[in-house]
């Protein structure tokens, strides 16, 4: 149809129509779940392949235990409890350094982002700090802050900080200049300009910096509590290691993923409720 | 609202060398008068546009309205840009409203208005990405009037359209302008557009920018594009413009 002479009744009945998809459950499902079934194949595939390898044989359990010793490692693991205090104490971590970390990158992206003399000031030093890795700094760490739980999250904070930190500056910087002329032309004030214009423009790489900044996080945290600590997933899988428990250690990795994952589809959908009108490229097929 | 245009140099500095865009410019326009400006590309029109907009402060020369020197962009004068420049994660009665609050009752009743006489009604929850061309510039057009301006200017506001759509944008233009009185200052490059709008067309020819010739278009409004004295009066600019266009091209070829 042509959208030039599409009248505001044809609008409405094409919405209605994109809608429907909704009104009838059953496509819904079938939808989902064909799409589901797409995804793990090849986990599926993986998975079976494994356990027959670790079945016949071939390989040592210490080595690779089969997903089986895994889930059985991980109903002990459940059931006596162990899991929870380690889990809970982890995701403390990481929550309080993501908070921390990700808090002062935005500002500190948003400021830089606005001023090119914070810029001058700040931008260079954070780019050298940014280099630095974590393996660097964690003994310095812990001799300033101690084996106590603030050097773990200031550790996780630096590593959440950067990429949020780079994301919301790349954002702020890549405003469409013409529509700062709408702005002028308007009479915006400063603060409808950021609400505005500045803000909901960035948010696309401000959310994507939310996401690449909870990875970072996550990775920070298993060198905190590899390094050294009591309790936590990282702890867990240390220990589990020095007593050759490697279906523990796998345990381990699988809940570091799966936490990882949710959090990460947690913020793909806050991306997808809030750019709804975006207009670009959404794959095909 | 009249203006008072008088600049003696608009130039900026390109590289080595300095572009004169403007020289000599001087036109008085009446309150309530629509303008149109037609010209060669780089003949500086949507600079002068600029300019009269407040967005543009770096000439030699005086820019008044009534008598008031424009010190920048005020809610007395419109803008309607090439594109529609709406702000894509804003709803089309949002991009109509802007920084003004819908809550308030006396914005959402002149919003509703806005969206009736551009005939928008049925699309003010769209985002942009959901309407057509003519559809976004009516949007950036209704935009523009819910801050009633004393002048509006439009920098070639339909020429991205097709045939069909801009005829109709025209006449909603043209309509606004005699309920509103508001004066009008349109730049294009369609000399059809110049004489079916203005009541006086500038033509200006570039190298330095400056005007030409002054035609003023003497025939009631509307106008039929097929009347006879339409197309003589058609014949009067395209004359002129033939005069001025030529050689800029040649130079510009580097011939």
């Amino acid at each position: 149809m042509d959208k030039t002479t599409m009248t505001a009744r044809q609008f409405l009945v094409r919405k209605e129509r994109v809608g429907r998809i909704f009104i009838f459950k059953d496509d819904r499902w079938k939808k989902s779940l064909k799409k589901g079934a797409t995804h793990a194949i090849l986990p599926l595939l993986l998975l079976v392949g494994w356990q027959l390898t670790g079945m016949l044989g071939t390989v040592s359990k210490t080595v690779l235990p089969t997903p089986l010793d895994i889930v059985q490692a991980f109903y002990h693991l459940a059931v006596s409890g162990e899991l929870t205090t380690h889990l809970k104490i982890s995701v403390f971590r990481a929550a309080a350094g993501f908070l921390l970390g990700a808090g002062l990158g935005i500002v500190a992206g948003i400021a830089v982002g606005f001023s090119t003399k914070t810029e001058g000031v700040l931008d260079p030093t954070l780019q050298m700090l940014r280099t630095i890795p974590h393996l660097a700094v964690a003994p310095l760490f812990i001799l300033w802050f101690g084996f106590g739980e603030a050097s773990k999250i200031l550790l996780i904070a630096k590593g959440a900080f950067f990429p949020i930190y780079v994301n919301t500056f790349l954002g702020i910087r890549g405003v469409d200049a013409k529509l700062f002329d709408v702005a002028r032309i308007l009479h915006f004030s400063q603060w409808k300009k950021i609400k505005l214009l500045i803000l909901p423009s960035a948010l696309p790489n401000i959310l994507l910096g939310i996401r690449l900044s909870l990875g970072a996080a996550w990775l920070a945290l298993v060198v905190a509590e590899l390094m050294g600590s009591t309790e936590g997933i990282g702890y867990m899988m240390m220990d589990a290691r020095q007593f050759s428990n490697t279906d523990i250690v796998f345990v381990g990795i699988i809940i570091f993923a799966a936490v990882g994952k949710l959090t990460d589809s947690f913020v793909r959908l806050l991306e997808k409720r809030l750019l709804r009108w975006q207009d670009t490229y959404k794959g095909s097929i | 609202m009249g203006v008072q245009i008088h600049i003696r140099d608009k130039s900026f500095r390109k590289g080595q060398t300095t572009v004169h865009a403007l020289q000599d410019i001087h036109l008085e326009i009446a309150d309530g008068e629509f303008v149109t400006v037609i010209g060669p590309s780089g003949c500086g029109k949507s600079t002068l546009l600029k300019i009269i907009a407040g967005l543009d402060a770096d000439y030699n020369g005086i820019v008044e309205m009534n008598g008031v020197p424009i010190q920048g962009p005020g809610t007395n004068q419109g803008f309607i840009f090439q594109e529609h420049r709406l702000f894509p994660w804003l709803t089309v009665e949002e991009n109509i409203a802007a920084n003004l609050s819908l809550r308030d009752r006396e914005i959402r009743k002149k919003v509703d208005e806005l969206i009736d006489i551009v005939r928008l009604k049925g699309f003010e929850k769209a985002y942009p990405k959901e309407l057509s061309g003519g559809m976004s510039q009516r949007v950036s057009i209704a935009r523009a009037l819910l801050r009633e301006p004393k002048i509006l200017l439009l920098d070639e506001p339909f020429s991205a359209l097709d045939a069909f759509t801009r005829k109709h944008l025209q006449d909603v233009l043209l309509e606004v302008w005699r309920n509103k009185r508001i004066t009008m200052i349109l730049v294009t490059h369609d000399l059809d557009e110049a004489v079916y709008l203005g009541s006086r067309v500038v033509i200006m020819k570039a190298k330095p920018g400056r005007i030409s010739r002054i035609i003023p278009i003497h025939l009631p409004f509307p106008r039929q594009r097929a009347h006879p004295s339409f197309q003589e009066m058609r014949q009067n600019v395209l004359k002129e413009f033939e005069t001025i266009e030529a050689p800029p091209l040649m130079e510009g070829l580097g011939i």
